[in-house]
């Protein structure tokens, strides 16, 4: 480590604390205006009427293009610098000689704390089950990860209120851990690809210098940007959607097929969602647009949690560790644990 | 002797982008170094890590899941030179 460096982490970083400071104020001044100023823009500039469709579906893009950006930029700003304390590598320690069950709800919470791209799925995978945590364990692990979603939480938080977000959490820990309890205890060894277990692994090691606070708002910084334009593409089609559903699609259309009168309502969103390739971004416009039309959450919640829970890329990603009965009782079992969640949703809420 | 560098990843964008980051490093350093990308991840989780892209450098891992710009990674070598 050179001495700039060390330099630079034993003393108090002003310029750090005011950047991010002022980027702090910035983002609430631009999420306060952002309905007036887009308003103003639509309306007065533009001169469409604010009652006409028109009107009201132009100011739902803007209007939801910015706020959404807004939300997101910001949760993963503060999700990326509190989640540089964690490592998949810290998470393995800390799981690994633990019994199943306890290890399971471990694993669940590890797997929403631990930073985590679906490209480090196989390794994550195979490192686990090669130092000995056991494969229930692991897949708790790997089904929490995508399910309780940051961005999907804080949004949801900011949307719905803390209610909706408290059990969106706490029904993806339960899906989880349900899932790596049950898949545990159907003994799925065989269905793994056998050179997973010939791996040998050398103790686990300390990689690279530790990070300061300006590598952790970098780290922050440089994620915000990375995602945003990997989602962007989604979030405008996303919105897009919302607003010609906002504008143009009567809520009487969505309450014959997706409403409480019909019982498949559930299933049919989570099968809906399966295939669909989208990210939490992406969905969370068009999960707000169906809320306002009157769709219930628990339905809702369901279809966010299929589309970013249960991802075509991430299987053919895990098929080079696991064998397509395993593949297919993971999907299958995460699944049904979505399905009820959703009943129980609109049971309770509704 | 040689420096080795090897960078593990399943082939995504930032594990390229970490190889092309630290190619950019050695020229500009002028030492003697191969850089290398590979893909088989059992070698990698064989180290212990398991976050992608590692950048392991001469059989010790330096880096695990941080893409470096070329000056840091510039740093970062210097000391394993």
């Amino acid at each position: 480590m050179s001495v700039k460096a060390a330099e630079r982490r034993s003393s108090f970083d002003l310029p750090l604390l005011a950047a991010v400071l002022g980027a702090g104020i910035l983002w609430w001044f631009l999420y306060r205006v952002n309905g007036p100023f887009w308003d103003w823009v639509v309306f007065r500039v533009g001169g469409l009427a604010p009652q006409g469709r028109l009107g009201e579906t132009v100011r739902f893009f803007v209007y939801d293009t910015t706020k959404i950006l807004l939300l997101l930029s910001g949760i993963i700003f503060v999700v990326t610098v509190l989640r540089s304390f964690m490592s998949l590598e810290r998470t393995r320690a800390l799981l690994g000689g633990k019994r199943e069950g306890f290890a399971n709800v471990a694993a669940a919470g590890l797997g929403v704390a631990t930073p985590f791209c679906s490209c480090s799925a196989v390794p994550a995978f195979m490192g686990f089950v090669a130092a000995g945590v056991p494969i229930g364990v692991t897949l708790s692990f790997l089904i929490a990860s995508p399910l309780v979603n940051e961005i999907a939480l804080g949004m949801l938080f900011t949307l719905f209120g803390w209610k909706i977000a408290l059990l969106y959490v706490i029904a993806g820990l339960t899906i989880a851990v349900a899932a790596g309890l049950v898949l545990g205890r159907a003994h799925v060894e065989r269905w793994v690809e056998p050179f997973v277990f010939e791996t040998k692994v050398s103790a686990a090691v300390s990689a690279g210098t530790p990070l300061t606070w300006r590598d952790r708002v970098e780290l922050g910084r440089a994620e915000v940007v990375a995602i945003v334009r990997k989602v962007l593409p989604y979030l405008l089609i996303g919105i897009g959607l919302g607003a010609l559903i906002h504008g143009w699609v009567p809520t009487s259309f969505f309450l014959r097929f997706a409403g409480s009168g019909n019982p498949f309502a559930v299933p049919a969103a989570v099968l809906i969602g399966i295939p669909l390739y989208s990210n939490a971004a992406g969905v969370m416009p068009l999960v707000e647009v169906l809320h306002q039309k009157g769709l219930e959450m628990g339905t809702l919640l369901a279809f966010m949690m299929s589309v970013v829970a249960l991802s075509l890329p991430e299987m053919i990603l895990l098929r080079r560790v696991l064998k397509p009965p395993l593949i297919a009782a993971f999907v299958g079992v995460v699944a049904a644990g979505i399905v009820s969640v959703g009943y129980l949703f609109n049971a309770v809420l509704g | 002797m040689t420096m080795q560098i090897r960078v593990f990843g399943p082939g995504c964008a930032r594990c390229a982008t970490l190889a092309d980051n630290a190619r950019t490093a050695v020229d500009r350093m002028g030492v003697d170094a191969t850089v290398e990308e590979v893909h088989d991840l059992l070698q990698m989780v064989a180290l212990g890590v398991m976050t992608t892209p590692t950048l392991v450098v001469d059989g010790r891992v330096v880096l695990s899941g941080q893409v470096l710009t070329p000056e840091q990674l510039e740093e970062v070598l210097a000391v394993d030179s």
